[in-house]
């Protein structure tokens, strides 16, 4: 699947989609961005709560295809527009981070 | 990090490459915070570097486009209600005092404080790691307090090197001896 699929589905809202023909390959879950950045594969969805700038860091570091915001969690414009800058693909969803986990198991 | 002992390495790590013949890693730990205060002797950051360090897409590698150990660090920080300032006097302005110095501040009881972590064998780690420049470890207890400069040491080893592997036993154990007497107080 491709993020531009999952970004247009109902439950997901466009945060920036610079790169929206990246395959999703696989997901990453977690918080603690120092634990993400060693962890993460390259292609993997990753779903997170964190919204802070250094997000972006540890996406383009680890190379996924995309942040998908959980939770309802909101980022401010200058996290949107580096992203956009970097060509890091974000969407968000109001589904808790189980939810969007299992949510993603039957679409990917 | 998961624990901030592991900062130490991080910050530290910056210190050595930048020439530092001497670090302080100073950890002064209250009722309520955590301030882990790390000074080096180095060849410090022009302002114009100094601006760009918490900027998490900045690095001194050149291997890779971003560098997250300052950036990860003040998040930590932030996170617990603290902070984390940076000070540095370049070489090229301070020739004669020159450095750079992390100050970090944790609030220990916030729920999103990370734990300390096991110092002692982050300070063996570093010793070991870098036996020919110098450290200058406090930690500072509201009841006594921990102390360990390698200066001392070389002068008492003279010429043995610090990575030696009875010399780092002997540390792990002269460290681990102060803080059970701390705990003893």
């Amino acid at each position: 699947m491709r993020v531009k699929d999952l970004a247009t589905c109902e439950l997901f809202n466009i945060v920036t989609l610079p790169d929206g023909e990246r395959e999703i390959d696989g997901v990453y879950i977690g918080d603690l961005l120092s634990w993400v950045m060693g962890r993460a594969q390259s292609g993997n969805a990753w779903i997170t709560i964190m919204s802070n700038i250094n997000i972006l860091a540890v996406a383009s570091l680890s190379d996924t295809s995309c942040i998908i915001l959980a939770e309802g969690v909101t980022v401010d414009e200058e996290v949107k527009k580096t992203a956009i800058e970097k060509e890091i693909n974000i969407i968000s969803t109001n589904m808790d981070i189980f939810s969007t986990a299992v949510y993603l198991n039957e679409v990917i | 990090m998961k624990e901030l002992s592991l900062n130490i390495l991080d910050i530290t790590e910056n210190s050595v490459k930048a020439g530092a013949t001497l670090t302080e890693i100073c950890i002064d730990e209250s009722d309520e915070t955590i301030i882990l205060t790390i000074t080096d002797n180095g060849h410090g950051m022009t302002d114009e570097t100094l601006k760009t360090v918490l900027n998490p897409f900045y690095t001194t590698r050149t291997t890779r486009k971003v560098g997250m150990g300052l950036p990860l660090l003040k998040l930590a920080c932030e996170q617990t209600g603290g902070s984390l300032e940076i000070f540095s006097k370049h070489i090229d302005d301070f020739p004669n005092e020159h450095g750079t110095t992390v100050k970090t501040m944790f609030c220990k009881n916030h729920i999103d404080c990370a734990p300390l972590g096991d110092v002692v064998e982050t300070i063996k780690t570093l010793i070991q790691g870098h036996p020919d420049t110098d450290f200058l470890f406090t930690h500072n207890f509201t009841n006594g307090k921990v102390l360990l400069d390698t200066r001392e040491l070389r002068v008492v080893l003279d010429g043995v090197p610090l990575n030696t592997y009875e010399v780092i036993k002997w540390i792990e154990e002269y460290l681990k001896e102060q803080y059970s007497e701390i705990q003893k107080a």
